[in-house]
């Protein structure tokens, strides 16, 4: 297995996804968590609970009475000055979304676990990334998580990158729904302390809660301000770029463990045919690569850690020698291609030596996704005359 | 008003019989402020500017005001998408000298939420100047602010999971009887048979077909320990109903009636009159519910028809025409049941300032 995060199987514990985030929660003990159940982020909020009712976690649990309230408790409590953390999945976060646009322009650094799930309709509880897509464009930054160890080491990354001031934004942690959030795995945590010092304490900027200064947060923009406020917003996304590499620099420094770069790479240095998928499937495809390379074939695979803000630069010059490119997307832009598909097409399209770009659909509704399917993609896109349509993997005809 | 001790009235029961009862009326204690002390808080604060954009002969203001220079301690508004929202903070620009929040529509009772549990809990854990880089205040109290579009219909949820979990805030809806933001359509609290833009009054149609809903009662089965009817007519009673709310130990609702003079229509310089006339006519009784326990704090003397109330709005024009005489004495007869429901809850108790 190649992780970057090797646990050490002597310090390491067996946990699910969810545990390894709710671990992560208590350790950055934020001031105010807002909850609310959703399948399958539920074990996020139902191991933290206990953490804080056994006294392990001095944090303020808002039980509320929907996603929506959720986010604008986290809103409120953020502005106000303290530190929110809460989790959702599927209609949970599309219930969120309005109050996360509005999370994002107001800079809350809120850091938001997701146990990716289809989104309705039909609906259905298992993972796809239909809910991380649909929050593309709400301005928070996006995170994808292969393995419990890596929610784990994101969720505590994550709210440095949300609270640095270039950034003050909320940042989403995907972790896909069952696949991950259900799923006990080998996940060595930090001490205790280490994270807390990592963290540091939150000092907002401009509190709510200051009375010396009153503050009029949330005010009405008419068309002489609004698009300024926007562009504001746009730069401050973009600064999020840097400042994603600045933290996992000083995360290595304080914990040893080696996150570097927007996404990664695995066996792509020589490859003729690549991959670009995010989030758990990246596992199973890292065996498909193992397989086809020991049967001689230049294959890699391109994982992003981070989709927004997209580093569109850094994935061109990762892609610039390959032939052809395999874009897994598990979910629909209906009527267009895949999101993750648009972003990569966009990346290389002013590349002078464009690789062939091809979209594969894969494992709606938590449709398992299989080695097989992965070499399917991978050997279809080595035919120079392969059609460009969508491409849908492991669906019955 | 200005009595004291006991007075006959009376009740009918349930069966539909008039019982004679006695109401026993008390005086409000403690003392209120005086508009001279309320002045003297506006001059030394200025919680709440002029320069804003409120119409002429708007009574958001004028509730606000009053709230604002009752309390002494550091206040933090919240306030939900409406009027008020929109017409003191239009960038750059602000009308408010207290921290003031706005999320959206249908969230100011959940976005309070957040302010009230991040003081608490950052005042537990004692975080110093140094930790967070300002200075938390001793005491705080969080108010809201929400049109009876945000409160009635759109934020009722989260109104409502606020109740119940028992935040330590107040939450004040000023009640102008619609959507009076976008243009006077009809919400939740809009009276039966007034004419809005979306219940139009037309050949086929005399205003809006349903009853409103008593979003006070909605508020009083939460079991939070105060909540209250006001008006901005009455001030005195509103400053003391301010002071009760703030000084219960949880949530605290106040339902305020805020005449628009754009949607009800009539003169702007009517609007305290037409509010008074409200509870003249005992359309909108002033009422308030201690820790489950009823007292009526306006019994009229002589009660008016709500037709002295009507008459005075252009929405209701319709209903005084004598080939809608039926529909008048309809809402008479409402009023008058919804009156006759309260006293039996309010057991003869009335306290007025």
């Amino acid at each position: 297995m190649s992780a970057i995060v090797v646990p050490k199987l002597e310090e390491a514990e067996l946990l699910t996804g969810a545990q390894a985030v709710a671990h992560a929660m208590r350790q950055i003990e934020p001031d105010v968590v807002p909850v609310y159940p959703i399948t399958p982020q539920t074990p996020i909020i139902e191991e933290f609970s206990q953490m804080v009712a056994d006294g392990l976690c001095d944090s303020e649990i808002i039980n509320v009475e929907s996603e929506h309230s959720a986010m604008s408790a986290a809103v409120g409590a953020s502005v106000a000055g303290a530190r929110v953390m809460t989790a959702t999945a599927s209609q949970g976060l599309a219930l969120m979304i309005e109050i996360l646009y509005i999370a994002a322009s107001m800079r809350c650094p809120i850091v938001i676990p997701i146990g990716n799930r289809a989104l309705s309709g039909p609906i259905n509880i298992h993972c796809d990334h239909s809910d991380a897509y649909l929050a593309r464009d709400s301005g928070a930054v996006q995170i994808f998580a292969e393995n419990a160890q890596e929610a784990y080491d994101y969720t505590l990354m994550a709210v440095r990158l949300a609270e640095h001031r270039k950034v003050l934004l909320p940042v989403l942690v995907n972790l896909d729904g069952f696949t991950l959030t259900h799923s006990a795995e080998v996940v060595q945590l930090l001490p205790d302390e280490l994270v807390k010092e990592f963290v540091g304490y939150y000092r907002p900027l401009h509190p709510l809660l200051n009375v010396q200064r009153p503050t009029t947060q949330g005010p009405f923009d008419m068309p002489d301000f609004y698009y300024e406020h926007k562009r504001q917003q746009a730069d401050a996304t973009l600064e999020a770029l840097g400042v994603f590499l600045e933290v996992q620099r000083e995360y290595e420094g304080a914990t040893g463990r080696g996150y570097r770069g927007y996404f990664e790479v695995y066996g792509l240095e020589d490859a003729r045919f690549a991959l670009v998928a995010l989030g758990s499937t990246a596992g199973t495809a890292k065996a498909v690569v193992d397989e086809l390379r020991d049967r001689g074939q230049k294959v890699g695979l391109l994982k992003p850690w981070l989709f927004r803000p997209f580093p569109h630069e850094a994935l061109r010059e990762a892609l610039k020698e390959v032939e052809a490119v395999a874009v897994l997307d598990r979910a629909l832009s209906f009527g267009s291609w895949g999101p993750l598909y648009e972003e990569v097409a966009s990346a290389l399209y002013p590349s002078d030596n464009r690789p062939r770009l091809h979209n594969f659909t894969y494992g709606l509704g938590g449709r398992d996704v299989t080695p097989e399917q992965i070499e399917r993609a991978l050997t279809l896109i080595q035919d120079p005359k392969l059609p460009r349509t969508m491409h849908y993997l492991g669906v019955r005809a | 008003m200005g009595r004291e001790g006991e007075i006959p009235m009376t009740v009918t029961n349930s069966n539909g019989n008039a019982d004679s009862a006695t109401a026993t009326i008390t005086r409000a204690v403690p003392r209120v402020k005086t508009l001279k002390e309320l002045a003297a808080q506006e001059e030394r604060e200025k919680r709440f500017q002029g320069g804003h954009s409120l119409c002429a002969g708007c009574s958001i203001p004028v509730m606000v005001r009053s709230v604002l220079n009752t309390i002494d301690i550091p206040v933090v508004v919240v306030n939900a998408t409406g009027c008020l929202e929109v017409a003191t903070t239009r960038y750059p620009t602000t009308a408010w000298n207290v921290p003031w929040l706005h999320v959206a529509f249908e969230n100011a009772a959940a976005a309070a939420s957040g302010v009230e549990v991040a003081f608490r809990v950052l005042k537990r854990k004692g975080r110093t100047a140094q930790e967070l880089g300002f200075e938390l205040p001793g005491e705080v109290r969080v108010v809201v602010f929400g049109g009876d579009g945000g409160t009635y219909d759109i934020g009722l949820q989260a109104l409502s999971g606020a109740l119940e979990r028992g935040h330590r805030f107040t939450y004040i809806c000023y009640d102008n009887e619609a959507y009076m933001n976008t243009g006077n359509q009809r919400s939740g609290a809009t009276p039966p048979l007034a004419h809005t833009t979306t219940t139009p009054v037309g050949r086929e149609s005399l205003g809006k077909l349903q009853q409103r809903k008593d979003l006070t009662e909605i508020a009083v089965a939460h079991h939070v320990p105060y909540v209250a009817q006001a008006s901005i007519s009455h001030w005195q009673d509103l400053v003391r109903k301010v002071e009760a709310a703030l000084r219960a130990d949880g949530p605290s609702f106040l339902n305020v009636l805020a005449p628009c003079q754009r949607g009800w229509g009539y003169e702007p310089c009517l609007t305290v009159e037409i509010a008074r006339l409200a509870v003249e006519t005992r359309f909108w009784p002033l009422y308030e519910v201690v820790e489950g326990e009823y007292r009526l704090n306006a019994l009229p003397k002589k009660p008016k028809p709500v037709s002295e109330w009507l008459k005075t709005q252009k929405r209701f024009a319709h209903l005084l025409k004598p080939e809608n005489r039926h529909l008048l004495d309809e809402l008479q007869l409402q009023v008058d049941r919804e009156w006759e429901k309260l006293l039996r809850r309010c057991e003869g108790r009335v306290l007025e300032v």
